[in-house]
């Protein structure tokens, strides 16, 4: 199942530490690579999808698993 | 870039609480993209001092502040002690107290230090600039202060302020 470059666990920290993890990581990799990241803040959800829209990163998918959430943003 | 947005910001309070605001909007302003200054001046030099273990919390005046501990049994946890102000101002160390129990609530919800956020904002480029100023008023040394600070005067905050989308005094 490796329909992402690289994967970020951002369980367990909080606003706005996902968001600014998530962008160091994706400053590290290749335009149109795929960044998984898994995140325990709820308020991620929305807040991923704003991130999203600001930078041009496409969201490709938000989702809920185990409990926790998932998303898969592809970088411009 | 000139379609870059721009940040703002005067900082000017100096507890743990309310050195949040600054450093999370404006380290998220700047991982979206954005151009981000921050102006230090009154209270808020407290949060580029090197040493960070000034910054702390006060219950006292404060009715918007829950006051609830950060260990024992869930039911324990949810109990919002209500301490008047009388006796909050009364308790020698009273407010030392409420800081660690923060620090403590601050791990335990994955909440950043301060130090962590600040850092983050520095590699991410946000300018800080100190109130030269205020320094003086209140007897600091440029040897107090982080690496990487500018002082200067309010002069300099309309340069970016003016040209700035958003500009926010926290």
């Amino acid at each position: 199942m490796a329909n992402f470059d690289q994967e970020l666990d951002a369980s367990g920290l909080n606003c706005p530490l996902p968001i600014l993890r998530a962008k160091k990581t994706l400053g590290g990799m290749e335009s149109g690579q795929v960044l998984r990241i898994v995140a325990t803040d709820p308020g991620s959800v929305k807040d991923f999808e704003a991130f999203a829209k600001q930078t041009g990163n496409t969201l490709l998918s938000s989702g809920e698993e185990g409990g926790k959430f998932v998303f898969l943003i592809k970088k411009a | 870039m000139s379609d870059q947005k721009k940040l703002a910001i005067i900082a000017t309070k100096g507890t743990l609480d309310w050195a949040y605001p600054p450093f999370i909007l404006a380290s998220t302003a700047a991982a979206l993209d954005y151009e981000v200054e921050i102006f230090f001046t009154f209270y808020g030099l407290q949060l580029v001092r090197k040493d960070l273990s000034g910054l702390k919390v006060s219950p006292l005046g404060n009715p918007g502040m829950p006051m609830k501990m950060p260990f024992g049994p869930k039911w324990f946890r949810g109990i919002n002690w209500n301490i008047p102000n009388i006796i909050q101002a009364n308790i020698p160390g009273f407010e030392s107290l409420a800081t660690v129990l923060m620090k403590k609530t601050i791990a335990n919800t994955g909440v950043a230090t301060i130090a962590e956020l600040r850092e983050l904002c520095q590699e991410a480029e946000v300018r800080f600039t100190a109130c030269q100023m205020t320094v003086d008023l209140f007897g600091f040394d440029h040897s107090d202060f982080i690496d990487g600070m500018e002082y200067a005067g309010a002069a300099k905050f309309f340069e970016f302020a003016g040209e700035s989308d958003i500009c926010l005094y926290l």
